[in-house]
């Protein structure tokens, strides 16, 4: 059996015992965030990390999502075309930012993607009439399926969880897939890619769409998960930190955001209680992610390790070339 | 008919005129050579046939089709095929990878994001092919970014011969290659087949007019001279680009 696999399936067992070890709801609810967090930095790792897009704004598609299935659910309809409305609006939502901002790239996209958010912002903050302003939407309950209710939040984490390991195969798949690898071309060499007969917009635009995707499925958790949607959740804060999330775990890697978001989420959750001022914690941790490992912490843990073998590997080969070592000569 | 036909092909920059008026017909299967003295415009005139750059007139056809309106991409699917003068490859990825980056690039393939792309036997067999065809079989599994300048060189032949082009521009293809590196690609460049019409850029006088059939030279944007080796050597205006009045 391969390291990979070992990893896969300790990572598994130990998600799947979470309500088990872990010690309270609170900290079971807490873990659900981060399966949710983990499923929207997946979708902004799939633009950063491979398409070399840097998103400001995909709160707003966070937000276009939840605020649909509360707006939907508060309506008076049924749980499941919610959720399904609510991912078609957030990918026409996607369609639309990707058309608008994809006329660009570098920081011209940072920028258009950044205005569309706080567009989006703008509009669910003075909208008032469907988004209810600044005292938000609540969501009376969660869905039941299959008879299961999800409030108990063991129940809401393990249906997260399986929302979250079907995102990370999709993810695992489109990015080992023919289109994932010409996403990545478009990402190193953009004009190569032209040349070579492929269209880098569409591309893209595929790319955005993919992002869209997993964004308005984590959106749709969120609102469920917190079972209340205010303009809180689409401002530049909330669109920067999957982007933090993505970067600190290590772009263009399937498990940097995952662990990028347990970090965020952790330090936002649980170190917040005892230390008031938590962001700086954070941040102090961003500054030495940067300067100890700037590629992020999968891919810098990779090095350390892989470093450290090599080191153990060197240490017995160099004492057995060392002739006598430790016996007297005659 | 010819294979590439250019026509009244000008670009400016602002006041600068990089290519004016230029006209240029090769024959299938020819090996055309263009000189010319640095900003003469032959980089300029790659770019414009490639559609990577907008001519502001003139035509483009290869094998009588019309390209001068297509976007770069859809040359490609035509049978244009290019390498670069500063080597334009994926350093993050294997050197079959990169060939199989140049393969997907012409499939339908391309577009799908279902199947996983290194169980595609097929197209993985081929950019095998194309790497061993230019000698870098044995290295197919190296990163780009492990290997000498003079293998780049070859990886961008092989992306080019792979999409089993009509039309074949080469950019500078002997630039900062060692003399054996020029001999080994020297040997490549010669065991093209004839169905593959090639022009080539090129300033290594030794290795390139062996190659060509005919010169065309160009000198401020525009084709001063052109025609077989002897004739473009005896020209009085190319001794005069080259080495003045």
């Amino acid at each position: 059996m391969t390291a990979t696999r070992v990893g896969l399936l300790a990572g598994a067992l130990v998600l799947l015992t979470v309500p088990l070890w872990v010690p309270g709801d609170y900290y079971v609810s807490v873990c659900s965030q981060i399966l949710i967090y983990a499923i929207f930095a997946l979708g902004v790792d799939v633009l950063i990390g491979y398409g070399g897009l840097v998103s400001l704004g995909h709160a707003g598609l966070f937000g276009i999502a939840s605020y649909a299935v509360a707006y939907m659910l508060a309506a008076g309809i049924g749980h499941i075309a919610a959720v399904v409305i609510a991912l078609v609006l957030a990918l026409v939502g996607t369609a639309l930012f990707a058309a608008l901002s994809l006329r660009v790239t570098g920081i011209g996209f940072i920028m258009i993607t950044l205005a569309l958010g706080e567009l989006l912002w703008g509009l669910a903050y003075r909208w008032i009439s469907v988004t209810n302003g600044d005292n938000g939407i609540s969501v009376a309950n969660r869905p039941a399926p299959f008879g299961i209710s999800l409030n108990p939040p063991a129940h809401f984490y393990y249906a997260t969880l399986v929302v979250f390991a079907l995102s990370v195969f999709a993810t695992w798949v489109f990015i080992g897939s023919p289109l994932g690898a010409s996403l990545k071309g478009t990402r190193d060499q953009p004009r190569r890619m032209n040349a070579l007969g492929y269209h880098v917009w569409l591309i893209r635009f595929y790319a955005c769409m993919f992002s869209g995707l997993l964004t308005g499925i984590a959106g749709i958790l969120f609102v469920y998960y917190t079972q209340f949607i205010s303009p809180q959740t689409l401002t530049l804060t909330a669109s920067a930190e999957p982007v933090l999330m993505v970067i600190s775990g290590g772009s263009g890697t399937l498990l940097g955001p995952i662990v990028g978001a347990a970090l965020v989420e952790i330090v936002k959750n649980i170190a917040s209680a005892y230390i008031t001022r938590w962001n700086m914690l954070l941040g102090a941790i961003f500054v030495a992610i940067v300067i100890f490992m700037p590629e992020g912490l999968v891919p810098g843990s990779r090095r350390l390790v892989r470093a450290l073998l090599k080191a153990c590997a060197k240490a017995p080969a160099a004492a057995a070339a060392e002739p006598n070592s430790g016996e007297p000569t005659p | 008919m010819t294979a590439l036909s250019i026509r009244q092909l000008s670009k400016s920059f602002g006041g600068l005129h990089v290519t004016r008026g230029v006209d240029l017909e090769v024959a299938p299967g020819e090996r055309r050579l263009i000189i010319g003295p640095n900003g003469a415009g032959k980089t300029t005139l790659f770019n414009l046939v490639t559609g990577e750059i907008r001519p502001d007139a003139g035509s483009v056809a290869l094998f009588g089709q019309e390209l001068t309106r297509l976007p770069s991409r859809r040359r490609a699917h035509m049978g244009l095929s290019r390498t670069y003068q500063i080597i334009t490859l994926f350093p993050k990825d294997t050197l079959l990878r990169n060939v199989t980056l140049s393969l997907l690039g012409l499939s339908h393939l391309r577009w799908n994001p279902l199947l996983r792309l290194d169980r595609q036997r097929s197209l993985i067999a081929q950019a095998e092919a194309a790497l061993a065809r230019v000698g870098l079989g044995h290295l197919a599994h190296r990163p780009l970014a492990e290997t000498s300048y003079g293998e780049r060189r070859r990886v961008e032949i092989a992306m080019a011969l792979a999409q089993n082009p009509r039309v074949l521009l080469l950019d500078e293809p002997f630039a900062g290659l060692s003399v054996d590196e020029r001999r080994d690609v020297k040997m490549l460049l010669f065991a093209i087949p004839r169905d593959v019409t090639i022009v080539m850029i090129e300033h290594d006088m030794d290795v390139a007019l062996d190659f060509a059939e005919r010169i065309t030279v160009m000198h401020f944007g525009e084709i001063v001279v052109e025609g077989t080796r002897a004739e473009v050597v005896a020209d009085p205006r190319t001794k005069e680009i080259y080495l003045g009045e």
